[in-house]
């Protein structure tokens, strides 16, 4: 669908690159990631905390409320190939292994903000056909995630099922959310 | 082997077999449609109509297991998990690719038309006399002047929304009220306008997409959403549209699950009395016969059925006399275009979800517009507004960012290009001797490329993109060229090519094939040449025209 594929490449836009996993899908390999990629409660909730770290509530709703977390899994799980679903676990367990969980949201943020500008850093400095970091597949599948779920769709962004009719040139003011799809 | 008897056959369902079940049944012929594949009862089975990204397990993207399973629709948009099931699956129906051909398929009731862009554009006499004029393969046997009527009877029922433009590359139309442009996209209209001064235009695209009730059916509800099929009808399909009408007569029986290996052929009345029909759930053979039959399979598949058909008297099948049936496949080129940023507006947004954008008609090779390559291309394409996530934001974590990224991005214009193909007899299918479907049937070799006419043309559609983006004001315009493959436009053409001469043409001016006249064909499979324009409507005029034709001979007694 049109949506989908804008929404794909506005975080590809937004993140600087193609988005992972749709220009590995040309290779058309059937996945073993099923087999090999496992997760835990502990692991969903663990990166539940990376996304509302990402996208907080603020007055309106944040990841964990969507539980971002899950569906992580659930696509580096069914979606990634088996290469990539390594890079995302080794990322989860090195920043499992890291004081995150204990740290005051102020220190969340601290952290992944300075994991960004390093995965930033990596992205801008790898050959095309190196993985990505795997902060960058959290950040994402955060994104992507949030925007496309009921929580982030009809409550931050603004949705309008049925719109019944179509206007070229509405007025828009600064703050205005973009729709949802 | 059952028999039965029909007045009339009908082999498909999608664009143009509706539109022939419609007109033969609307004339009191009681008429057999068979579907090799399910049926989708209208409404009732479009079980995703309704659902939001977050409806599906994995927001509507492809899975592993579903690339296993569906490498070629993996080549581009159609494998994604909200059509997942529309289009059909490779292993189940493969083919061979001589060269690569990325074949997009729809066996079900309705075809490719629940799935279809709904893009709806006439032709011109510079498009009926291109081959003349070029001394290209052979000349059509109609002109304009001929289908312009048909355009307008089958516009008038579809429903095309449109705007009367005046201009003679693109004849108006019948049309239902046009959609609207965006800001972005009226201003680079005017600015284009201005600078080619009135040598090239910018319109709102024509598609079979209803701007108000029309026939019974309800106006477009702007979701965006036509390709789960729309429970308002308010795009045109099989369903929406020819299937009930047909269904209103009461002469039409839809048979599914019916793939039709080959239309019988009696040599001494040098006729087709049916066709002989594989049940593709319970693999038994049953014997359909009828006066008239009608091949809408789709074009690589109708060529398919005439191969199996009548080999005991030609070799290469029925229509193959004059050497031509299989050749010339036709595409559009695509995936080639440019887009660019849009400065100011930030005051401006849209409303609702418009599932169709703009046009630029072709302006090469007319008047003192001179190429290196014959025949040229139109341009689709959107101006619009970035959606979340494109706003580049200052923090990369947390609050702000969020805040920052929930809102619109800047305005943004592209264009793609559609670029006519030539007919060519190298570009060709024959039947495969190796490998066979899941009902152990033989299957289709596709052997066709794009040629170096479309090559140069390629190099003008990405640099004329930029140039006219450019002009217009656009800003950091970038060029792309991608995937220069056939199969890609969908808009598979030609294999049994109109003509004068039954010698070099498989069917005569009336879609009728040369070595059988009560065999019509009328899907994409008769265009003798491709043009640059999206080409269904053009399918449902000459089927219109060519049932009125068929009908009226059956009466006198000629088929």
């Amino acid at each position: 669908m049109m949506n989908r594929r804008e929404a794909l490449s506005s975080v590809a836009l937004l993140l600087g690159g193609t988005i992972l996993g749709s220009q590995a899908f040309l290779s058309g390999c059937k996945s073993t990631a099923g087999d090999a990629v496992a997760f835990t409660p502990e692991d969903i909730a663990f990166l539940n905390e990376v996304a509302e770290t990402i996208l907080p509530k603020t007055d309106t709703p944040g990841a964990k409320e969507a539980n971002v977390g899950e569906f992580m899994t659930v696509i580096v799980k069914d979606c990634y190939k088996p290469e990539e679903a390594k890079v995302f676990m080794e990322g989860l367990s090195k920043l499992k292994g890291t004081s995150f969980m204990k740290a005051s949201a102020e220190e969340r943020t601290k952290m992944l903000t300075e994991l960004d500008a390093e995965a930033k850093a990596f992205q801008e400095k790898k050959k095309p056909e190196e993985l990505p970091h795997y902060f960058r597949m959290m950040k994402e599948l955060t994104l992507w995630g949030f925007f496309t779920s009921e929580v982030g769709a009809t409550k931050v962004l603004r949705y309008v099922a049925v719109p019944g009719k179509f206007e070229g040139c509405t007025e828009y003011k600064k703050g205005d959310k973009a729709w949802a799809t | 082997m059952a028999e039965q008897n029909f007045d009339a056959i009908v082999i498909g369902s999608g664009i143009s077999g509706g539109w022939a079940a419609k007109e033969l049944t609307e004339k009191g012929l009681k008429v057999l449609m068979l579907e090799r594949g399910r049926n989708i009862e209208h409404v009732k089975d479009y079980v995703n109509a309704n659902k939001e990204a977050w409806d599906y397990p994995h927001h509507g993207r492809k899975t592993q297991e579903m690339i296993a399973q569906n490498p070629v629709l993996d080549r581009d948009y159609p494998l994604n998990e909200q059509t997942y099931g529309m289009w059909v699956n490779d292993k189940e129906s493969p083919y061979v690719e001589v060269k690569r051909y990325d074949w997009f398929r729809g066996y079900h009731v309705g075809g490719r038309s629940l799935l279809w862009g709904r893009q709806s554009y006439r032709w011109s006499d510079l498009d009926f006399e291109a081959n003349a004029k070029d001394g290209i393969a052979v000349d059509w046997p109609v002109r304009y002047k001929e289908i312009e009527p048909w355009y307008d009877y089958v516009e008038r029922f579809a429903g095309i929304s449109g705007n009367r433009d005046g201009l003679s590359v693109l004849p108006d139309g019948q049309f239902l009220p046009p959609m609207e442009m965006t800001c972005v996209e009226k201003d680079v209209a005017k600015r284009l306008q201005e600078y080619y001064k009135g040598q090239r235009a910018m319109i709102i695209g024509r598609t079979a997409n209803l701007t108000k009730e029309h026939e019974g059916r309800s106006s477009c509800q702007f979701r965006n959403k036509c390709w789960l099929g729309c429970p308002f009808g308010a795009y045109f399909s099989t369903q929406s549209s020819t299937l009930p009408a047909a269904m209103k007569t009461g002469n039409l029986t839809l048979r599914p699950w019916s793939i039709v290996t080959k239309i019988l052929y009696d040599k001494d009345t040098k006729r087709a009395t049916g066709v002989e029909v594989l049940d593709a759930e319970t693999n038994k053979t049953y014997v359909y016969k009828s006066k008239i039959v009608f091949l809408n399979a789709s074009t690589l598949n109708s060529a398919w059925i005439l191969m199996n058909s009548a080999t005991d008297v030609w070799e290469g099948g029925l229509g193959s006399s004059s050497g031509e049936l299989g050749h010339n496949i036709m595409d559009h080129h695509l995936g080639v275009g440019a887009g660019g940023k849009v400065e100011g507006y930030e005051d401006k947004y849209t409303f609702g979800r418009r599932a169709n954008g703009i046009y630029i008609p072709r302006y090469q090779n007319i008047g003192n517009d001179k190429r290196e390559y014959l025949r040229g291309f139109g341009y689709q394409g959107s101006g619009n507004r970035g959606g979340w996530g494109s706003n580049v934001a200052e923090a990369t974590i947390g609050a702000a960012f969020k805040e920052a990224i929930s809102e619109p991005g800047g305005w943004s214009m592209g264009i793609m290009g559609f670029g006519e193909v030539l007919p060519d007899h190298k570009n060709f299918v024959t039947l495969d001797k190796t490998v066979k479907d899941k009902w152990g049937l033989n299957v289709l070799k596709i052997d066709a490329e794009l040629k170096e006419n479309e090559l140069k043309m390629r190099k003008d559609m990405q640099a004329d993109a930029i140039e006219m983006l450019t002009n217009a004001g656009v800003k950091d315009v970038r060029g792309y060229d991608a995937n220069g493959v056939l199969g890609r436009g969908i808009h598979e053409m030609g294999t049994a090519r109109m003509g004068a001469d039954p010698k070099t043409s498989v069917v005569n001016k009336y879609n009728q094939i040369w070595d059988a006249p009560n065999v019509f064909v009328t899907d994409g499979s008769f265009m003798t040449s491709a043009a640059c324009v999206n080409p269904s409507l053009t399918y449902m005029a000459f089927t219109a025209r060519a049932v009125d034709f068929a009908v009226s001979e059956l009466k006198k007694g000629n088929l």
